[in-house]
């Protein structure tokens, strides 16, 4: 319950449809238990004392007592309904907000599939608990007082009686629900681990086929599948033992009714008419006494997921903008790497002592092997995460003390694997600036070389990419990722290993395009090919952290190092091949 | 471009930024054929779980009928007329039925989900295996979402019908009609007079039932496309936060979050009418009975005792009735989940083993490309008329632009594709006369996106050959230099690879695949752009290693960068799935062709001076 409490805040703003629910529901269950009381006047007074002049009242009584219930039934659950929504509303926003918000360092430790079953499954069993479960919680407790209170009046014996089984079934209940809840937690696991099976077994068809391994496959999911269906047989089994039992408490009621309250009946001690109606009354109480079980279950399930969600939501944004940040008119824009060092959690030193300055126009060309740390140069610029030690200035300021947003619009960035959304082309093109015109949109996508392809599509910029739209391979998608970062006019244009699926002289066309374009903006490249660097003012080349050597492309020529090696390796030295081709034959 | 740019930018700005096409209908009229074919599926348990079901739901229902008749006949029997032992015979016997009714129960509820989930076991199983085993022309017209979302929630909303839904049609319409048979046994006339509003009942709320399956089925529509976004909005966060669009996101995201809300207000207050209204019905029901069950007790046709056997009947008459609407509710979309399970069920495999394949013999590895015609969609021809023979041993590069059909020759050789005419002979077999298995086993392909499964390091590379022992997957590994970057994970070979390998840079999840496709020991080795990510220092490294094996293997490599290439004994130079230059590269650069701009190309590209 603590638990649940947490997400107070949201719906604490909605208390007054709870307040009503709770009230509509006492008058409902009210008019629930006067229903059976009916068929004892009916039988008391109207048919043993031969009163038949008073049945029309009775039967009328009857539809009034039902449309009351109905119209209170209405109101209460329009009321919890109101309640679910309503949070669930507010709920969701936060939630949103906050995913965009958290810090990439923290997507880079959090699983999709986790952060999914929370925004979804677990969302939704707030809303059902608040909007019916809770509801049917109180509903449950409140017919068991008010039928019982009823019955004690007219019998306190009986009732006592009924009471003491009443109480085993609720005990039953009880242990039905703490015996079952380790295998509903083993369905759930069943239903995750056969669902992520799936989804990988589909988009690894490729790799599965390619080994032939499609029997190996099969194999792996009749064991997931098998799995299911013997957590649904494990937890249906636990069901099929103690609702037989629930039932045979709930009949154990009516057999004392008929036995003891027969006996009552004959001693006269309780009329005919009150026993009757004890049968409907019984049934009213038991039905949802049974479910008590799956019910209290719900709840327990709805604690646990707000206790998700709180946690979801108490996640600290770790990049922040300052409360107060330096403002900077900024035209062009300079940047230096002030004695960096940076770690991710997992690795230490991916960055150490890194120094580098890059004023407006020039282009850095960054050269590594893989996990030599170039990467997290560029996240450190835009502040995908902060400095360990040292700090990255923009125009003389720590990047930390400026406005986080308008650091991050100085950037046009494309990352190796660029993400495509499900949308047009148009928009996947102009996310950064959904207002740019289409002029400029053509533009920036001539300059990525991306125009002629999108143009051959039947429905061109229109065309739906992503998820259930085209697929696109990866250097059309590259191609659309430089035209978005280009559309944005951005002051530093960033190309993380980004030309990698493209061949040579499209890469080389795309380049030669953004040299004359980035006349006084800033360019970084990260790349494999010597092609990709050469033209750069300042080239430096990462190893284990560290800058080994840095210079112009025919400095670093000169100095037999690691960039000598690539281009030897990369510039097709024919007479060396030859050399070695003649000494094969 | 016919429209002007201007006009496509104001019709483009309404729209929103984000599209989820809805590519599945929520639900289909109900169709037997599709019904008939669904319980072929209850076949095979005919004789075994299916009637011990039938059976125990049928006494289970019997017991259920039988008290309230036997509390009747207490009261008019052992009560008015005082009769102790005939209460005492009574209470007895409803003891032991409802003892009786704990057993049934049981067995019911049992075998009940026995069967269902045995059926739905083999639906999933025959559905699974059946989509694995269809080529890749099924898998190009589809999205990887498309299929997922058939392979999971399609089942799953079948599993509620088989382990929930057809069971209780049944018990509910064994029970409907044994509470009317009880009632007309009991009194023809009054049973006429309390049923007087089922007609209206069933009627007015068939339709309003109608008008809540529209509600809820919006809801769904849009919380599937709500968590569609969610899923893009974690995947694509890196851009969003880059690019600055989270208030935007937000904007959006809001607009479909109150459509949500909107329908889900609609709906949960029509949903909120339909109890209130059964019970008031069922009210009629119960004055009628009050009414004209009193003035048939005035005269004398009835007693008490079925007053009191109706009021019970009756109070267990409307849930039925209710749930069955349901269940109607619950068929309608199953029919819709059905249909699209079928239509992948009848899909065919394009891709046949010959019913007398025998397995690829592989002694030296020719391949020999036979007037190979194909193409993927009818009119775009892909490759023509193309020969090309490979002696064993030999490697050979493909060259040539995008769509130039470099990745057809590789695709047409692992045979993931038939050729529409010509023929694939390695060592003189025709590789469609030959069993799948043994041609996968001898061909080894890296592809440029290789995938990662969830497991370990170790069991990703051992996806190469499931029999390899840990000591052939490590060398797999220090043979393509990948053991260094292994080694330094925080639980090395053992470390898990989580999200297939988000926390793996692109080149080294290359590294493993190649890794893989190593320990696969293949008789042909095909690099198909395997290497465009990974830095030259290691490829470097990976060549000197693999030297040894290249020689000892027919390979094919496809790939850019011309130091992977020019070593090729082979070079094919394809252009539009024709071959335009084929030769070793001294004898492509004597030729001044094709190959030879494209080496000028590269080589004025590195070797051009700054500020061109």
């Amino acid at each position: 319950m603590k638990d649940f409490l947490k997400i107070k805040s949201f719906f604490l703003p909605y208390k007054r449809y709870f307040i009503l629910s709770m009230l509509f529901l006492v008058a409902m269950t009210g008019m629930g238990v006067l229903a059976p009381l009916l068929l004892k006047y009916l039988v008391d007074d109207v048919i043993l004392k031969e009163q038949y002049e008073l049945v029309p009242y009775v039967a009328l009584a009857v539809i009034v007592v039902a449309i009351l219930k109905g119209a209170f039934q209405f109101l209460s659950s329009y009321m919890g309904h109101q309640l679910g929504i309503n949070t669930v509303y507010d709920l969701r926003n936060s939630l949103y907000q906050k995913l965009q918000y958290l810090s990439l360092g923290y997507y880079s430790r959090a699983k999709t599939g986790d952060l999914m079953a929370r925004l979804t499954g677990d969302v939704e069993k707030i809303r059902n608990f608040l909007s019916g479960g809770m509801v049917k919680l109180t509903r449950i407790f409140l017919t068991f007082i008010a039928g019982l209170s009823v019955m004690a009046f007219y019998s306190v014996k009986l009732t006592a009686v009924t009471f003491i089984v009443l109480g085993l079934l609720i005990a039953v209940a009880y242990r039905f629900q703490k015996v079952v809840r380790p295998s509903f937690r083993t369905i759930r696991k069943s239903v995750a681990d056969l669902n992520t099976g799936i989804q990988e077994n589909i988009m690894g068809i490729r790799t599965v086929k390619s080994f032939g391994h499609e029997a190996f496959e099969e194999s792996k999911f009749y064991h997931r599948n098998d799995e299911f269906k013997q957590a649904h047989l494990d937890s249906s089994r636990i069901w099929s033992r103690y609702f037989p039992v629930m039932e045979m408490l709930g009949g154990s009621c009516i057999v004392i009714l008929l036995g003891y309250g027969g006996f009552l009946v004959l001693n006269e001690e309780l009329s005919l008419g009150a026993l009757v109606a004890f049968f409907s009354l019984i049934w009213l109480i038991v039905n949802p006494l049974t479910d008590l079980g799956f019910t209290i279950n719900n709840f327990m399930q709805s604690v646990t997921s707000a206790e998700r969600l709180n946690e979801l939501l108490e996640t600290p944004e770790d990049i922040l903008s300052p409360q107060e940040p330096v403002y900077q008119q900024n035209n062009k824009t300079e940047i230096n790497f002030k004695d960096v060092s940076f770690g991710y959690q997992t690795r230490k030193d991916t960055l150490s002592d890194i120094n580098l300055d890059v004023s407006p126009g020039k282009t850095i060309g960054v050269l590594g092997a893989t996990g030599s740390g170039k990467s997290s140069i560029i996240q450190l610029l835009f502040r995908a995460y902060d400095t360990t030690e040292g700090a990255v200035h923009v125009n003389g300021n720590d990047t930390r003390q400026l406005h986080l947003s308008k650091l991050r619009r100085e950037f046009g960035i494309v990352m190796q694997e660029p993400f495509i959304f499900s949308a047009s082309i148009l928009d996947n093109i102009r996310y950064g600036d959904p207002y740019a015109s289409m002029e400029k949109i053509i533009d920036s996508a001539k300059l990525a070389d991306a125009h002629e392809f999108i143009s051959e599509l039947p429905q061109g910029y229109d065309t739906i990419v992503g998820e259930r739209g085209l697929g696109l391979s990866g250097g059309q998608k590259q191609r659309i990722a430089i035209a978005r970062a280009l559309l944005v006019n951005p002051e530093v244009l960033v190309l993380d290993d980004a030309t990698s699926a493209l061949d040579m002289e499209t890469e080389y066309h795309i380049l030669s395009n953004l040299k004359s374009m980035m006349t006084n903006q800033s360019t970084f490249i990260i790349a494999h090919r010597i092609s990709s660097l050469k033209n750069a003012d300042e080239i430096i080349v990462l190893d284990k952290g560290k800058i080994v050597e840095r210079g112009t492309h025919q400095e670093l020529l000169q100095q037999n190092g690691i960039y000598r090696k690539t281009y030897d390796v990369q510039h097709a030295s024919q007479t060396e091949n030859l050399r070695r081709r003649s000494r094969a034959l | 471009m016919s429209m002007s740019s201007s006009a496509i930018s104001q019709q483009q700005n309404k729209r929103d930024r984000f599209v989820y096409p809805d590519d599945r209908a929520i639900e289909k009229p109900f169709n037997w054929r599709i019904m008939v074919r669904l319980l072929h599926y209850v076949k095979p348990y005919r004789w075994t779980y299916l009637p011990v079901a039938i059976l125990s739901l049928l006494l289970s229902t019997a017991v259920k009928l039988a008290v309230p008749f036997l509390i009747g006949y207490a009261v008019d029997y052992a009560l008015r007329p005082q009769n102790v032992n005939l209460l005492t015979t009574l209470i007895i016997t409803i003891a032991i039925l409802y003892i009786l009714q704990g057993f049934f129960n049981m067995l019911r509820i049992r075998f009940t989900t026995i069967l269902g989930q045995n059926v739905v076991f083999d639906l999933r199983k025959k559905l699974f295996n059946h989509v694995e085993n269809l080529s890749f022309r099924f898998f190009d017209k589809r999205t990887e979402g498309s299929i997922i979302v058939r392979l999971n929630n399609d089942v799953n909303s079948l599993q509620e019908l088989f382990t929930n839904g057809l069971i209780n049609i049944v018990m509910d319409l064994i029970m409907l009609f044994g509470i009317i048979s009880m009632l007309f046994i009991l009194n023809v006339k009054l049973t006429i007079a309390v049923m007087i509003v089922l007609p209206i009942m069933v009627l007015l709320s068939t339709k309003m039932r109608r008008k809540i399956r529209k509600g809820w089925q919006r809801v769904r529509l849009i919380q599937s496309r709500m968590n569609s976004h969610y899923n893009e909005a974690i995947q694509g966060i890196r851009e969003t936060q880059t690019f600055v669009q989270e208030k935007e996101n937000i904007k959006y995201f809001k607009g479909m979050n109150q459509r949500n809300t909107n329908a889900l207000y609609q709906s949960t207050r029509l949903s909120s009418l339909l109890p209130p209204f059964v019970e008031v019905t069922g009210a009629v029901g119960t004055a009628a009975l009050f009414w004209y069950g009193a003035h048939l007790l005035q005269a004398g046709e009835i007693s008490i005792g079925i007053i009191v056997a109706f009021a019970s009947y009756i109070g267990n008459f409307w849930e039925p009735i209710s749930r069955l609407g349901n269940i109607y509710n619950q068929l309608l979309r199953a029919m819709a989940s059905s249909e699209r399970i079928f239509e992948f069920m009848d899909e065919k495999p394009h891709i046949k083993e010959m019913p007398d394949a025998k397995p690829l013999v592989v002694n030296q590895g020719k391949v020999t490309f036979d007037q190979v015609q194909f193409a993927y969609e009818k009119d775009r021809v892909a490759l023509k008329e193309f020969s090309l023979h490979v002696d064993a041993g030999e490697t050979v590069a493909l060259v040539g632009h995008t769509g130039s059909g470099k990745t057809t020759v590789v695709n047409l050789l692992c045979r993931f594709y038939d050729p529409s005419s010509g023929r694939i002979l390695i060592d003189h077999q025709d590789i469609t006369k030959v069993t799948n298995a043994s041609l996968r086993e001898n061909i080894s392909l890296v592809m440029q996106d290789s995938f990662l499964f969830s497991g370990t390091i170790m069991d990703n590379i051992r996806y190469g050959r499931l029999d390899a022992t840990d000591e052939e997957v490590i060398a797999a590994a220090k043979a393509v230099h990948a053991d260094s970057f292994i080694m330094q994970l925080p639980y090395g070979y053992q470390t898990e690879v989580e999200e297939r390998g988000r926390m793996l840079s692109v080149g080294q999840r290359q590294l493993i695949s190649f890794a893989r496709a190593l320990l696969a020991e293949p008789k042909i080795l095909i690099l198909d752009e395997a290497t465009s990510s990974i830095d030259t220092e290691t490829e470097v490294k990976i060549q000197k290693g693999m030297k040894e094996l290249i020689n000892n293997r027919t390979s094919f490599i496809v790939a850019h960068r011309l130091s992977t290439i020019q070593n090729a004994d082979k070079i094919v130079v394809l252009d539009h799935g024709e071959i335009v230059e084929i030769g070793n590269h001294e004898l492509l650069m004597a030729k001044n062709g094709v190959y030879a701009n494209l080496v000028k190309v590269q080589n004025r590209f590195l070797e051009e001076d700054k500020g061109v």
